[in-house]
C-alpha cells in the first residue's frame, strides 16, 4: 500500500535554525497522525511543507507515492484546519464552506446544495447566513472543519485545531474529530503541542523536538516505552536518570525513565525493598491534586524528581513534612531504559 | 494632595473625564472648524447685486441657479468631477500592487524604505513640488528629452494632439495635469490601502490556496474584498483633495477653471462670495454622493 504521505529526508531551514532536520517518516491512509511537540520543534513546518504553503530545501516530501515538493497548495488533494480558522470574515458561513468549489468552478446551485450538507455534517446547518464574526470559537472550527472537508481531500490536515477552545469544548471536540476520521475513514494529520490530546486521539504519534523525529509509536508504546529522555519527559511527565545519574543509582552509566505514578515514598529509616531500586533525598514540595498528590523530592544527586502519590499513601506518609529526608523506591522493571 | 484629590474626583467619575478630553477639541471642532464652514454655506444662499456687486444678505436659491444653469459652471464642475474620478481610478490601480507589496512582502528594513518613500514626498512643499513638476512637464523639460531619446515623441505629440485632453505641452494640458494630480494624492491612497492590508491575516491567503484558489483568484476573492475599505478611505482622500484643489491646475495644465480656482477666483478679485460658497458646496455634495454609492457597494461592510 502506498503510503499517504512520506517523508524521505526532509530539511527546511530558516537562516541557522534547521526548523526541520533531516525528518523521514510515512503516514497510511486513513491513519489518525498526531504531530507532537514544543513550539519550535518542527511540527507545524512539517504541516506546511504537507499543505504546500512551503517547499523543503532538503529531502523529498511525497503524498500517495508521488513527490509533491514543487506542486503549490492549490493543486494538492489536502486541505487544512487552521489554529485560528482563518474564515473569510467578508463571506457568509455558507460562502466560506463553498470557497473550494466556488474557486473549481462549480456552479453555484450545486456548491451551495454541497456546502448545506457539509454545514449539517458539522451539526451547523442553520447558521449558513451568518458572518463568522457572529459565531462562538466553538462554531469557527466547526466552519473551519466543513470548509476543509468540501472538497473531500484525502488528507486533512489540523493545525492546533482545539488550541483556542476551553478545556470542556475541546474534550467534546476531540470526540467528535475521532467519530469524524472513522466516519469520512480519510486520513488526519494533527499537529498539537498537547500531549493529552495527542495520546487519546492519535492512531501513531510523532514526537518532534529541535526540529528532528524523536520518537514515532502508537501512544501507549509512547508512554510506557519512550525511547528518549526527552519523549519520557515531554509525553509521560517521568523522571529522567541521565548516564552520572543512573551510575549512582543502580550501578551502570545506562540512562533510564521512570514514571512518577511508579514511585514509591518511604521514610529514609525504611528498609529498601528487595526487588526494588532506591534514591535517597528531601522533600520540597507536597500538591495535593485530589485524588493523588504529587511530591517533588531533591535527590542527593541535585535532580528534582516527582512521585504521584495516591491518597491513601499520603495518608499514611503524613508527618513527613517538607525538609523530611525520605527515599524514593520503584520496582526495578517498572524503570524504562534509554537511548543515550 | 489637591492633584490626587482631583484624580480620585476624576477616575470615580468617567464622565467628567471624557468631559476634560473631548471638551476643548470638541469647541474648536465645533466653533472655528464646523461654524465657518457652516457661515460659508450660508452665505451662498445670498446673492450679489449685478448693479452694486454689493451682496444681499436675503435668503435666496438665487446663486444655485446660477451655478447650475451657466453652462461655463456647470462645465467647470463635471471637468473638476471627471478629473477627480480618473485621478482616484489611477491612484489606486497604482497604489494597489504598491500597497500589496508593503504589507505582504517588504520585511525589516525594506519595509521601512518604502514607507518611508512614500511619506518623503509630503515632507516636501506643495509648491516646490508642484513647479517642480511644471519644469518636469516642459516642453523642453526632461519627460520630452527622454521620449525624443527613445524615439517616441510621435507617441507624445499623437497624446497631445488628442482632442479635449491634449495641448501644445505636457505642461499646458490636462495629461500633464493628471499626472501631477496623481503623483501628489498617490501617498493618500497608498498609506490607507497599506492598512487595510495590513491587517488581513496570512492564513487567510494560505486558506484560500489551499483551498485550490490560483493566486488570481486569492487576489479577487480575498485580497480585493479586504482591501476595499481601505481604497474607499484613500479614494475619499484622492477625490476630496482633486475637487478642491486651485494650486495644480493654476500652475500646470490646460486653461480651463476647476471648482477650487473658481472658488479661489469668486471670492477673492471677483469679490462674489455667494457663488464662491456656492461653488464649495460642489464637492462637499459630491463626495456626500460619492460616499452613498461607496456604501451601497459594500465598501464600508467590512469595517
Amino acid at each position: 500500500m502506498t503510503a499517504a504521505i512520506e517523508f524521505r529526508g526532509v530539511s527546511r531551514v530558516f537562516g541557522d535554525v534547521r526548523a526541520v532536520d533531516d525528518v523521514s517518516f510515512a503516514i497510511e491512509p486513513g491513519e489518525f497522525f498526531e504531530m507532537l511537540g514544543p513550539s519550535g520543534s518542527g511540527k507545524t513546518s512539517c504541516l506546511r511543507l504537507v499543505a504546500g504553503f512551503d517547499s523543503p530545501d532538503g529531502g523529498q516530501v511525497l503524498l500517495d507515492g508521488e513527490d509533491v515538493s514543487s506542486v503549490p497548495p492549490y493543486d494538492r488533494n489536502v486541505n487544512t484546519v487552521f489554529q485560528d480558522y482563518a474564515l473569510f470574515p467578508h463571506m457568509t458561513v455558507l460562502e466560506n464552506v463553498a470557497y473550494g468549489p466556488r474557486v473549481r468552478g462549480v456552479d453555484a446551485s450545486t456548491r451551495a446544495q454541497r456546502a448545506r450538507e457539509m454545514l449539517d455534517l458539522v451539526q451547523l446547518g442553520l447558521q449558513g447566513e451568518r458572518r463568522p464574526a457572529q459565531l462562538s470559537g466553538g462554531q469557527r472550527q466547526r466552519v473551519a472543519l466543513a470548509r476543509a472537508l468540501i472538497n473531500q481531500p484525502k488528507v486533512l490536515l489540523l493545525d492546533e485545531p482545539l488550541g483556542a477552545l476551553d478545556l470542556k469544548l475541546r474534550e467534546e471536540m476531540q470526540i467528535e474529530l475521532k467519530g469524524l476520521q472513522r466516519r469520512l475513514g480519510i486520513t488526519f494529520v494533527y499537529v498539537t503541542h498537547d500531549q493529552g490530546e495527542a495520546l487519546s486521539m492519535a492512531d501513531r504519534v510523532a514526537v518532534f523536538n529541535k526540529g528532528k523525529l524523536e520518537q514515532l509509536a502508537a501512544p501507549r508504546e509512547l508512554y510506557t516505552r519512550p525511547a528518549t529522555a526527552f519523549v519520557a519527559r515531554f509525553v509521560g511527565g517521568a523522571n529522567v536518570a541521565d548516564a552520572t545519574l543512573a551510575q549512582s543509582i543502580s550501578g551502570t552509566a545506562q540512562p533510564f525513565a521512570i514514571r512518577a505514578e511508579n514511585i514509591a515514598v518511604v521514610p529514609e529509616s525504611a528498609a529498601a525493598p528487595a526487588t526494588g531500586i532506591s534514591a535517597a533525598g528531601v522533600v520540597v514540595a507536597v500538591q495535593y491534586h485530589g485524588a493523588a498528590s504529587r511530591w517533588q523530592v531533591k535527590l542527593d544527586a541535585g535532580d528534582v524528581w516527582s512521585a504521584l502519590i495516591t491518597e491513601e499513601d499520603s495518608r499514611a506518609l503524613n508527618g513527613l513534612a517538607v525538609g523530611t529526608r525520605v527515599k524514593l523506591s520503584w520496582p526495578r522493571e517498572a524503570a524504562v531504559t534509554l537511548q543515550s | 494632595m489637591t492633584l490626587r484629590a482631583a484624580s480620585t474626583f476624576f477616575y470615580r467619575r468617567p464622565y467628567w473625564y471624557l468631559a476634560l478630553l473631548l471638551v476643548p477639541p470638541l469647541l474648536w471642532f465645533g466653533t472655528v472648524y464646523l461654524g465657518s464652514l457652516f457661515a460659508l454655506l450660508a452665505q451662498s444662499f445670498y446673492r450679489i447685486d449685478d448693479f452694486t456687486a454689493q451682496v444681499v444678505r436675503e435668503p435666496t436659491l438665487a446663486t444655485y441657479k446660477q451655478l447650475v444653469t451657466q453652462p461655463a459652471n456647470v462645465d467647470i464642475v463635471v471637468r473638476t468631477l471627471v478629473m477627480a474620478i480618473t485621478v482616484t481610478l489611477a491612484c489606486a490601480v497604482i497604489a494597489l500592487p504598491i500597497a500589496t507589496y508593503m504589507a505582504r512582502y517588504a520585511s525589516g528594513r525594506m519595509k521601512a524604505l518604502f514607507y518611508v518613500g512614500v511619506m518623503l514626498p509630503m515632507w516636501t512643499s506643495y509648491l516646490v513640488k508642484v513647479y517642480a513638476w511644471r519644469l518636469l512637464l516642459a516642453k523642453e523639460g526632461i519627460i520630452a528629452w527622454v521620449n525624443a531619446k527613445l524615439g517616441l515623441t510621435g507617441l507624445l505629440e499623437a497624446a497631445l494632439a488628442t482632442p479635449g485632453i491634449g495641448g501644445p505641452s505636457l505642461s499646458s494640458s490636462y495629461i500633464g495635469m493628471f499626472i501631477v494630480f496623481v503623483y501628489m494624492w498617490l501617498p493618500f491612497m497608498i498609506l490607507p490601502m497599506a492598512a487595510a492590508l495590513e491587517r488581513v491575516p496570512g492564513s487567510l491567503l494560505q486558506a484560500s490556496a489551499d483551498l485550490g484558489a490560483r493566486p488570481s483568484q486569492t487576489f479577487r476573492n480575498v485580497v480585493l474584498p479586504l482591501a476595499v475599505p481601505g481604497i474607499a478611505a484613500g479614494s475619499v482622500f484622492t477625490f476630496s483633495l482633486t475637487l478642491g484643489d486651485y494650486i495644480i491646475p493654476s500652475v500646470v495644465g490646460a486653461p480651463g477653471y476647476f471648482i477650487g480656482m473658481m472658488v479661489y477666483v469668486q471670492q477673492g478679485t471677483a469679490g462674489n462670495i455667494p457663488l464662491a460658497a456656492a461653488f464649495s458646496v460642489v464637492p462637499i455634495v459630491l463626495i456626500f454622493v460619492y460616499l452613498s454609492i461607496a456604501r451601497r457597494f459594500g465598501a464600508f461592510d467590512a469595517l
